[in-house]
């Protein structure tokens, strides 16, 4: 048994405690929108949020997170898509195929809370999600875009 | 209500791969009469292609699927450019293979791959559109008693000039479905669109930034069990024996299951602990006769390919041994391109529900004809009892359209009648049991007179066909027309962009136990490497600047020409690079659009930097300049993933390989600007996701040339040291 805080709601879960956290998320609390994309915490795909930082939660056992902490998944980072990450990708149309896109929006979504201003190499050094379809550089405008648009405390 | 659609056939065929691998088969699917049929109920349509509902939806149909390159957008864009209706009540849904092929196939073909969801699909699609907005107007024509020719439909809303009377397409939907169709309806010229043709937002953006888009991964069906799956990791090879009983009383294993010769399957509870269980599983493989095989051996029969008698002829023009041999000047080198995997980010994944009577699939992918055909296959039961759901793809770039996942789902979900399974490939799974973009290599021999003009060209290709192992219907007399991609004399699909008086291309097959597969771009990605960077070499010999060199040979082909003079112009060719940056050029033509680029990067004590590619493309039409600006972004991540990292190699037989830590992509850190030039010349449809992949590497590896000198000729580049 484990209990997990996830999207505010505390949630006790049956499961093996070696169990990575993605998988938890995905199927035993039912939340698909975080993905699986390696399993060895090479691609981003699972990335969510642990107290607002960006982790890959492949490889993170459940039994690593305290029932306190605050796991927010691509689901919670807003009620209704207006986090400004989410609008400044809605603005720009970013997602192709969109299966990374979770991740990304979360790596990015934590990037700007640590560093509401960042450069070409801080964007470069923090988001190293894998998107096969080839998404980067309007990721990239659109980290900016959320950027000047400030709002981007107090987030996810 | 299909009276407009005219591809009706009996019987159709298409290409399945086999569960064993690299072998398929035609696989014959039957005519279904209707009332067979399986799938949903239909909504009442006006024709197949749109229904509208009271509340003025616009509910389109598409028969393509979307895997993030927009062909969804794009033929919706299409449909109600010639329905002439208020986009923002678009919606779209996906017609199901059992649908079509009960109603004698009126969606036409499924298949999405070769960038042709939009151009082999267009006027069918359009008629679809015009057809439902003339007996819309027919019906309101009727209902106001007025002629036809008195009413005009404009967004979504019919209206009758002289009395002013309007009336809504909801309005006017149902009496509309009971019109005859009109047969003689014309389509609009592009020159005329609205929505056409407009770099209007992608229809399915919405659901990818909330969680809510579902994909194959993600369903949930009641009472589901979950399979993970270990093939044989050496190719050939097959399972000797596993010890089940080891892990049966692991937590939430089900059952042990083994899903044909080659493969074995763990089903629990959940997937994670499927697959805990399945890494835990003994395993003992018959390895087969291939574990002597290896990326050594491979490129040795290549090499010997190179010198052989007998080669299949792809291009011919004049006598190019003759000129070769008598030429004052001549220029050789050999090229060689490796084995890369799809690396679709969703990896591989497919859900079955089989009892003895049905079998129902739902799966993302890129053939949903291909996989019902496999599934009733591996169902053993009659296609009437199958169907397939089609489910929105996480990538597919050619993986998706093999069904080997299908069979396996299927066969595991017979072993639990009445029970949905969903079977998820590992991402060690993806990379070990890939359909491998094939290795060639290419010696090209050129002569050069005392001007410098190229007079003769010998390209030799040696290596790896890919239809031989999926379509070998599709070949001509031993030969695989698709290795010459983009090489040959008169293809529509893509011509040689040079006139060369002496010219001799042809294609030595020599074919691994590595199983091939389209890759994006497929033959065209290495085929304008061999030649574009040949090209390169020849002008740099007759101390010629690439772009006149180019020119010179160029006379004939004036589209091809046009997108080359586009990138080199915006790169500012013939004014000099900023300082420590260098310049390359690339152009072909492929999937039926004329592509070109221009690279700059700089070399910093051997460090590569890409600082900027400008693209530009022909595609004839284009249905959304946004789409295809973003299509040529994506392409070229694709091209530079291949042309920086990509490599997949073989040792002992398998794959070396299995995950993204071993198998290196493009990230957010190396990517260039993009810079895309969209030069629709009209009169011809070619496709977009593909082709401008091609000229990436190409433009990129001559401008390293010209920053260090140094010439690379086999891929990838993070074996070769720049410094
Ligand atoms: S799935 Fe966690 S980093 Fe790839
Ligand atoms: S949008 Fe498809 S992998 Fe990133």
């Amino acid at each position: 048994m484990a209990r997990l805080t996830i999207n505010g709601t505390p949630q006790d879960v049956e499961v093996d405690p070696d169990t990575p956290l993605l998988w938890v998320i995905r199927e035993q609390i039912g939340l698909t929108g975080t993905k699986y994309g390696c399993g060895v915490a090479a691609c981003g795909a699972c990335t969510v949020h642990i107290d607002g930082v960006a982790t890959r939660s492949c490889v993170l056992p459940v039994s690593a997170v305290e029932p306190d902490q605050q796991i927010t998944t691509i689901e919670g980072l807003s009620p209704d898509s207006s986090h400004p990450i989410q609008k400044a990708w809605l603005a720009l149309d970013v997602p192709q195929c969109g299966y990374c896109q979770a991740g990304m929006i979360m790596a990015a979504a934590g990037l700007l809370s640590q560093n509401p201003n960042p450069t070409d190499e801080d964007i470069n050094a923090e988001i190293t999600n894998i998107c096969r379809c080839g998404t980067y550089n309007r990721v990239r405008a659109a980290i900016k875009l959320a950027a000047n648009d400030g709002d981007t405390t107090q987030r996810g | 209500m299909n009276a407009i659609i005219s591809i009706s056939r009996r019987s159709f065929i298409v290409g399945v791969a086999s569960t064993a691998g690299s072998l398929s088969l035609g696989f014959h699917l039957p005519f279904i009469k209707p009332s067979l049929a399986q799938g949903a109920v239909m909504e009442p349509e006006l024709n197949a292609w749109v229904v509208i509902r009271p509340d003025d939806t616009v509910v389109i149909r598409i028969a393509r699927s979307e895997m993030g390159q927009g062909t969804l957008t794009g033929l919706a864009q299409l449909v109600a450019e010639e329905l002439n209706c208020d986009w923002s009540k678009v919606t779209t849904e996906y017609p199901s293979p059992a649908e079509n092929l009960a109603r004698d196939r009126v969606w036409g073909n499924f298949s999405t791959g070769g960038s042709r969801g939009i151009r082999e699909s267009h006027d069918y699609v359009r008629m679809g559109g015009a057809t439902a907005r003339e007996m819309l107007i027919a019906a309101a024509a009727a209902e106001w008693g007025v002629p036809a020719s008195e009413c005009a439909a404009t967004l979504g809303t019919v209206t009758h000039s002289g009395s002013n009377r309007t009336a809504s397409y909801g309005q006017l939907a149902a009496a509309a479905a009971q019109v005859t169709p009109p047969t003689d309806v014309q389509l609009k010229d592009p020159k005329d669109w609205t929505i056409a043709g407009k770099p209007l937002p992608r229809l399915d953006t919405a659901d990818k930034l909330n969680g809510a888009q579902v994909y194959g991964v993600d369903l949930k069906l009641p009472g589901m069990v979950n399979a993970a799956v270990r093939a044989c990791p050496y190719f050939g090879g097959k399972v000797a024996s596993f010890d089940a009983a080891a892990v049966a009383s692991m937590p939430g294993v089900q059952k042990v299951v083994q899903v044909d010769e080659t493969a074995v399957a763990v089903v629990a509870d959940t997937w994670w602990r499927a697959k805990t269980a399945l890494d835990a599983l003994p395993v003992v493989w018959d390895e087969g006769p291939n574990t002597g095989v290896s990326s050594q051996t491979i490129a040795h029969i290549l090499e010997e390919g190179l010198e052989a008698d007998n080669a299949f002829v792809g291009a011919q023009q004049g006598d190019a041994p003759a000129a070769l041999t008598g030429a004052t000047k001549v220029v050789s080198a050999v090229y060689s391109y490796p084995y890369q995997n799809h690396a679709t980010m969703e990896p591989m994944n497919a859900t079955a529900l089989y009892t003895p009577e049905k079998c129902e699939v739902w799966v993302p992918t890129q053939n949903g004809e291909a996989s019902l055909a496999a599934a009733a296959e591996a169902a053993e039961l009659p296609v009437s009892q199958c169907n397939v759901h089609k489910i929105h793809l996480g990538g597919g770039f050619g993986r998706r359209g093999m069904q080997d996942y299908v069979t396996q789902a299927v066969r595991i979900a017979r072993e639990f009648p009445g029970t949905p399974v969903k079977l998820i490939w590992s991402r060690e799974e993806d990379m070990l049991q890939g359909r491998y973009h094939p290795v060639t290599q290419s010696r090209l021999t050129g002569a050069l007179d005392a001007d410098g003009n190229l007079t003769a060209l010998h390209m030799r290709i040696s290596g790896q066909s890919i239809l031989a192992a999926v379509m070998p219907q599709r070949m001509q007399d031993g030969m695989d027309p698709i290795v010459f991609q983009g090489l040959t004399a008169d293809s529509p699909e893509g011509h040689l962009g040079y006139t060369i008086p002496n010219l001799l291309i042809d294609h030595a097959m020599r074919n691994p136990p590595i199983p091939p597969g389209f890759w994006r771009g497929v033959n065209l990605n290495q085929n304008a490497i061999y030649v574009e960077c040949f090209v390169d070499e020849l002008a740099h010999a007759a101390g010629v600047d690439p772009l006149a060199f180019r020119r010179k040979l160029m006379a004939n082909h004036p589209k091809h020409l046009a997108v080359l003079e586009a990138v080199a112009e915006r790169i500012g060719w013939d004014t000099p690079a900023p300082a420590g940056v260098h310049r390359g050029l690339a152009q072909i033509m492929g999937f039926g659009s004329y592509v070109a680029a221009a690279a700059e990067v700089s070399v910093t004590d051997g460090q590569l930097r890409i600082h900027r590619i400008v693209a530009a493309t022909d595609p004839g039409h284009v249905v959304n300049p946004a789409q295809v600006e973003r299509q040529v972004e994506g392409s070229f991540v694709y091209g530079l993933s291949a042309c920086l990292y990509g490599e997949c190699t073989v040792n002992g037989g398998r794959m070396e390989q299995e995950n993204f830590d071993s198998y290196e992509v493009v990230r957010m850190a190396d990517m260039p600007e993009v810079e895309t030039i969209i030069i629709p010349s009209g009169g011809f449809w070619g496709g977009v996701g593909e082709p401008t992949i091609a000229v990436a590497a190409p433009a990129v590896l001559n401008a390293i040339f010209a920053a260090t000198g140094k010439r690379i000729r086999s891929l990838p580049l993070k074996n070769h040291d720049l410094a």
